[in-house]
């Protein structure tokens, strides 16, 4: 195993130093490949380790960041204490998710459906508060400040979203060693054998559900204060519920790096190809070809490209004794 | 002393009448058998007993506890393990794995939880199989891991549905011993079984069901020679094969 | 009637049957059996087409069947009982049984060989409109069965069907094979129950390892005392 830190600590090392060497619209990139990375492993821990699929995670993005929003609007608070808050409120809400979900057996397309109704009772809610901006949506103030949680340029956000990448990663790894990841992943394999084993199902599904929701919203902290704009359509709309899924489930669901993978491939094509069409007047023609790389993926690596990653990797990390 | 004690257990799906108030007792460090042709409602016994069902009438005591109502978890965590007919292993994850699910079951420790998860799994013969992936295993060794993750909850009553289903002979007679093997170590089993060779080895006493209602019950000599038992479950046939 | 010759099966990259060749002859009683995952139920799998054999051929009444879809194969007149039943839970017996005379020469005969079918298991007659799911165990194998007559067979594969049957209802389900057998279906049968299998079989085959260990009649299989070892317990 030591090669194999080795490697990843390179990696780290590369990623840190990198902004050296690049340029603001390149840097963009990577915030974004980090911010992407970040939400799906928030995603990955209810659907990909536990098994409940989730179409309305844009329900937790949007939570915190009108939550935050308000909170520095109004009172003047950070949002670095504003995520706090923020991600209160959206555990809050999948918790009750959470009850009418797991409490009464709804299950597999069924959860689906309920997933999306939140998410879209919400978006129609926020719709019509004026305090939230209702159909005109947010304007944030640019003033960049570390209380703010504002900047100029692409590089304090490329180290912030480098540190929730990093910091998502590993708490998804000690979930993963712990007794939580492992009755989450029992739960997912089959709910019915894991209650005759003993596991509390009804308390672990809620747990993940938490754990799951609070993460994102912090994501929704950061996003807001990255585009200074919020609207009820792109913060809880379900194209960001759908755009959120893609690339845990190109990179490998269930997996600690599949989200991250699937973002390294996913963002930078997203990113490049929406530039390069947008120039040639071929507006939203990027998302033909996004559509159709996941489409592919599907069909031949179902179970993410991570699968042909480890194959690769893994002999080169095997040790030498 | 009784380990398990199910007093006049009755359930209804709808209008079908699967259990009639059944009775019986599983004592401390027995092995009872569990036999009745298909549909008599055997299974659903064992889901009332573990959780998954609740009776209509009828109460369920485990070691002196109330288990009526309560969910599969808890009965699990008071000391009652079962296995599944079609057996049930988490696909996806080893071996290993899938024992340290129950071995967790109790508060353990993750350190302690390992330990224990690695005897079990020498003790069902498994040492060789810990990291494989269980959906890959043949069936005789699924249904071996599903023992396993049962006692890894450290039951003192064990369910057993059917476990020998599917087994050539070599493999019943390994299954007998193993089964054995965890009764002297203390644990009381209750098991449903149709291969007759294994019930009869096993079994201390046996209860025979049919339609929902108890038909007959004693040592596995009496059982056999039951006219009501040859009729129902039996066959004439089976006493000559026997001979 | 029924010639496997030399067949080998791969799932992905791992070999499930090597250079197996058995014979079924008409109105023959022919069973195959071995341990778990031995490769039994591939081969059943692989004649019906659900499996393709990378190597070897399949031949049936004088037909090449090797690479031939599966629904021609049930129309040619073999027909497949799957290990576990594998009925359609939802659907009534009713409808379970249609779905075996789905094809043409089956549907035109269909009120003959519904009669048929309840001529052996009378039980299902009164359960017509009950959901195949609710059925018993031993109901649903004779449901099974009785899907497998409704297309019509000239040979019958059957996988495990006593698997999880009281010993009474296998004695019963047997009797019904050799009915079955007696009006003209050749049987290929797939068993644990190694002791009630050889009794009644005209020949037999012995899989081990994916490979064909012993072949012979059903008296010399019985007699075998390899097989009374491994597989009688005696």
């Amino acid at each position: 195993m030591k090669r194999y830190h080795i490697f990843l600590s390179l990696i780290l090392l590369i990623l840190v130093v990198l902004p050296l060497f690049l340029d603001n619209y390149i840097l963009g990139i990577f915030v974004m490949v980090f911010f992407w990375a970040y939400v799906g492993q928030s995603w990955n821990v209810l659907t990909g380790y536990t098994g409940h699929i989730s179409l309305g995670h844009a329900l937790y993005i949007g939570v915190g960041a009108y939550t935050s929003t308000y909170l520095a609007q109004v009172f003047g608070l950070s949002p670095w204490f504003g995520m706090f808050a923020g991600g209160v409120v959206a555990a809050g809400i999948a918790l009750f998710l959470g009850f009418l979900g797991f409490r009464f057996g709804l299950r597999g397309v069924y959860f689906v459906i309920l997933t999306i109704a939140f998410a879209e009772i919400t978006r129609l809610i926020v719709s019509h508060v004026e305090a939230l901006g209702s159909f005109s949506g947010i304007f944030l103030d640019f003033e960049p400040s570390f209380w703010n949680f504002q900047f100029s340029g692409n590089l304090p956000y490329y180290y912030i979203s480098l540190a929730l990448m990093v910091g998502s990663l590993v708490a998804v790894y000690i979930i993963e060693q712990s007794k939580l990841g492992r009755f989450i992943v029992a739960i997912r394999e089959d709910e019915e054998a894991a209650q005759a084993l003993g596991v509390n199902t009804f308390k672990y599904n809620m747990l993940a559900i938490a754990i799951s929701a609070f993460m994102t919203s912090i994501a929704g902290v950061f996003y807001a204060n990255y585009i200074f704009y919020l609207h009820p359509n792109s913060m809880f709309g379900m194209s960001l519920s759908i755009e959120l899924i893609l690339r845990p489930i190109v990179g490998g669901l269930g997996t600690l790096f599949g989200p991250l993978i699937g973002s390294f491939l996913l963002t930078p094509l997203s990113e490049i190809s929406r530039a390069y069409f947008a120039k040639g007047g071929l507006e939203g023609l990027h998302l033909v070809l996004y559509g159709i790389v996941a489409i592919l993926v599907v069909l031949f690596m179902p179970k993410g490209i991570i699968v042909y990653v480890r194959r690769f990797l893994d002999p080169l990390m095997k040790d030498k004794k | 002393m009784s380990n398990l004690i199910a007093t006049d257990i009755t359930k209804r799906f709808g209008g079908l009448l699967a259990v009639n108030k059944l009775s019986f007792e599983l004592a401390e460090g027995e092995i009872l058998g569990l036999i009745g042709p298909n549909g008599a409602g055997k299974t659903t016994v064992f889901n009332c007993l573990s959780g998954f069902l609740t009776p209509e009438e009828g109460s369920m005591y485990l070691g002196g506890n109330a288990i009526k109502g309560l969910q599969p978890y808890q009965i699990c965590q008071m000391g009652m393990a079962r296995t599944f007919q079609i057996v049930k292993p988490f696909p996806t994850i080893s071996v290993f794995d899938n024992v340290m699910v129950g071995a967790l079951a109790h508060g353990t420790s993750l350190q302690e939880a390992k330990s224990m998860s690695q005897d079990i799994i020498e003790s069902v013969g498994l040492r060789k199989m810990r990291d494989l992936e269980a959906q890959g295993l043949p069936l005789p060794l699924r249904k071996r891991l599903e023992m396993a993750r049962a006692l890894a909850t450290r039951p003192r009553v064990l369910l057993l549905d059917e476990v020998m289903a599917g087994l050539n002979p070599t493999e019943v007679d390994e299954m007998i011993d193993l089964i054995n093997q965890i009764n002297q170590d203390g644990v009381s089993v209750l098991l449903i079984e149709h291969v007759m060779r294994g019930v009869m080895a096993l079994s201390q006493r046996m209860i025979v069901i049919n339609y929902g209602e108890k038909i007959a019950e004693g040592v596995p000599a009496e059982i056999v020679k039951n006219p009501l038992v040859i009729e129902a479950y039996l066959g004439k046939e089976f006493l000559s094969a026997q001979g | 009637m029924l010639k496997v010759n030399g067949i080998d099966v791969y799932y992905g990259d791992l070999p499930a049957l090597r250079d197996v060749s058995i014979e079924v002859h008409e109105r023959e009683i022919v069973s195959v059996i071995g341990s778990n995952g031995v490769g039994k139920s591939t081969l059943l799998k692989t004649i019906s087409g659900v499996n393709r054999p990378r190597k070897g051929a399949i031949h049936y009444a004088e037909m090449d069947i090797t690479r031939t879809r599966s629904s021609r194969i049930v129309e040619q007149g073999i027909s497949h009982v799957p290990e576990g039943r594998q009925l359609f839970p939802t659907m009534t017996v009713m409808e379970n049984l249609e779905m075996g005379a789905h094809f043409q020469k089956a549907k035109k005969a269909k009120e003959a060989l519904l009669e048929e079918v309840f001529t052996y298991f009378p039980r299902l007659k009164e359960r017509l409109k009950q959901e195949a799911g609710t059925l018993s165990g031993g109901e649903q194998q004779m449901l099974a069965i009785g899907r497998g007559l409704m297309s019509c067979p000239r040979l019958m594969m059957l996988d495990e069907p006593s698997l999880g049957l009281s010993p009474l209802l296998v004695s019963t389900i047997f009797d019904i094979v050799r009915q079955i057998n007696d009006q003209g279906t050749a049987i290929l049968l797939i068993e644990q129950n190694v002791y009630h299998a050889l009794s009644m079989s005209n020949r037999g085959y012995v899989l081990e390892n994916g490979k064909l260990a012993l072949q012979g009649t059903g008296q010399e299989l019985l007699t075998n005392a390899h097989i009374r070892k491994t597989y009688l317990g005696l």
